[in-house]
């Protein structure tokens, strides 16, 4: 594959933006993202990927490619909709790097919006239940967040926890959330307070569940050659060394072992092999995080711990900035804020900050390599990103 | 109101109908279509026998639009005795009944209320085996 290299990152803060539709929320990330790469003129954009999960049922607007290239000043460029569930930002990427490796394109552009405020949680709800097989699972009530929790109880019987040990996880979350401006929740959590709160889907209380929210995120990529014409001479370029997607059955009753994110897995290895990268070279991460038993069965699937240990390790500091795998350094769909079809997209905003060394208070120290993983539905889309930092004299 | 698409499930929904591999045996359910290689003779429809044992479940209290008027409800994963593991709500039972390995069996409820126009959608639910 010819290099890819992300050359321009920005989002908009993930909230309740009632006073904002889709297409203003899209508008600033696009605006942003463009500012910070003056050398790039819009003319050369060859393609734009939106990714959304949820337009069609909560934003009421369907064909999100045209409606958002013409709102945003793209009018007349290819432009897609990619739709994965909470995949979708992740599959947007790949799809994007694969029109600059066939060279259909010399940038394309990555615009990851959601609108969700505009319903009531029952309407997301079951807007999110979608992922899930429709006559299989959805049609019994059941929503994605059952989905996680009857996973998670399953693992806490198999391997003797008890809820709280997921804790670690919206803890390192909120933590890290609490520095960063942009985050839906910018408070740390305790322990305690995780213990006492209430059940959403048992085992999973509020405190281990995301708010899903409104935002927009926006990616610009381009090949070598552009990178390199409109980089400043100092600039650290960072590049898509490896995407990569994977799927398994939406239903978890046709899966062999519902407890092994088989996707998850192949995803991150196909993008790690394609970087020409080991699992452990990489030294921050962004992982499909709504749920602390999303993490810790993600981190497993990949191989970083064995099976029934993730929840030992983050009480061990392990998911901190400064612990092995460090994850949801922005606060992460939990605290960060669950931008649903768009988190692919924040992610790697995020990780771009970790590369660049801007990530202040939450900096993973001397971070060069890192890896984006986001699911659709319970691990049935995976997609992985894998990004290394390149100084642009070393090349 | 959907009502074809509902009736299109009707052997799965009131009787648990599933299929079994005319060469291995393999059960599964619900039916599936035909993959890639398989032939129509390849599965054969097989009624389960709607016992099995309680894989894993969750206590809703954030029901999905069209569900509310359950309030709280609980759903599950059940391992049948012919091996498919299957999603269902659970019902004759308080939260505290509930554990993990119980013997659980099918019965026909009501699934949803599509609202005025609409259908009742009954199917299968899973209750403690009595």
């Amino acid at each position: 594959m010819n290099n890819i290299y992300i050359i321009g990152a920005a989002a908009t803060p993930v909230a309740e933006h009632y006073g904002r539709s889709l297409a203003d929320l899209a508008s600033e990330a696009l605006r942003t993202a463009f500012a910070a790469t003056p050398a790039l003129v819009a003319s050369r954009v060859g393609a734009l990927y939106v990714a959304n999960a949820l337009g069609d049922r909560l934003a009421a607007q369907g064909q999100l490619g045209a409606y958002l290239a013409a709102a945003v000043g793209l009018r007349g460029v290819p432009a897609f909709r990619v739709e994965a569930a909470g995949a979708s930002g992740g599959v947007a990427i790949q799809q994007a790097a694969q029109a600059i490796a066939a060279g259909a394109a010399e940038v394309a552009v990555v615009l990851g919006a959601e609108k969700v405020t505009d319903h009531l949680d029952a309407a997301v709800e079951a807007a999110l239940a979608l992922a899930a097989d429709a006559e299989a699972e959805a049609i019994h009530g059941l929503t994605l967040t059952a989905q996680w929790a009857m996973l998670m109880r399953r693992y806490m019987h198999q391997y003797g926890y008890p809820a709280e040990a997921f804790a670690p996880f919206p803890i390192n979350a909120h933590a890290n959330a609490a520095k960063n401006p942009q985050a839906l929740y910018r408070f740390p959590i305790s322990a305690d307070k995780y213990r006492k709160a209430g059940m959403v889907a048992s085992p999973l209380n509020m405190l281990d569940c995301s708010s899903v929210a409104d935002g927009a995120a926006c990616l610009i990529l381009a090949s070598e050659r552009v990178a390199r014409e409109v980089a400043a001479a100092r600039d650290l370029l960072v590049r898509l060394a490896g995407v990569a997607v994977a799927t398994d059955a939406p239903a978890l009753g046709l899966r062999a072992d519902p407890l092994d994110l088989a996707a998850a897995r192949a995803s991150a290895h196909i993008a790690l092999g394609r970087a020409h990268l080991g699992l452990s070279e990489v030294q921050v991460f962004e992982l499909s995080d709504p749920h602390g038993i999303a993490a810790a069965l993600a981190l497993e699937a990949m191989g970083y711990y064995a099976r029934g240990e993730a929840p030992r390790h983050a009480a061990d500091g392990a998911i901190a900035p400064t612990g092995r795998t460090p994850i949801a350094s922005a606060g992460g769909y939990k605290a960060r804020g669950d931008v649903a079809g768009a988190s692919g997209v924040y992610q790697v905003v995020e990780l771009l900050r970790q590369l660049r060394g801007v990530a202040g208070a939450s900096q993973v120290p001397d971070a060069r390599v890192a890896l984006a993983q986001c699911l659709g539905g319970v691990g049935t889309t995976a997609a992985t990103c894998v990004l290394v930092a390149e100084h642009e004299r070393q090349a | 109101m959907e009502i074809a698409r509902h009736w299109r499930q009707r052997a799965a929904r009131y009787r648990l109908e599933g299929q079994r591999h005319r060469a291995s045996g393999a059960v599964r359910f619900p039916p599936q279509p035909l993959a890639l290689g398989e032939e129509p003779g390849t599965w054969e429809p097989v009624v389960l026998s709607g016992r099995g044992e309680l894989y894993s479940f969750s206590v809703l209290r954030q029901p999905p639009a069209g569900y509310e008027s359950l309030g709280v409800y609980a759903v599950g994963l059940v391992r049948l005795e012919e091996g498919p593991l299957v999603s269902a709500q659970l019902t004759d039972c308080a939260e505290q009944d509930l554990a993990i390995g119980m013997p659980v069996e099918m019965v026909t409820r009501r699934l949803a209320d599509t609202g005025e126009d609409g259908v009742l959608v009954y199917g299968y639910k899973f209750r403690p085996r009595l």
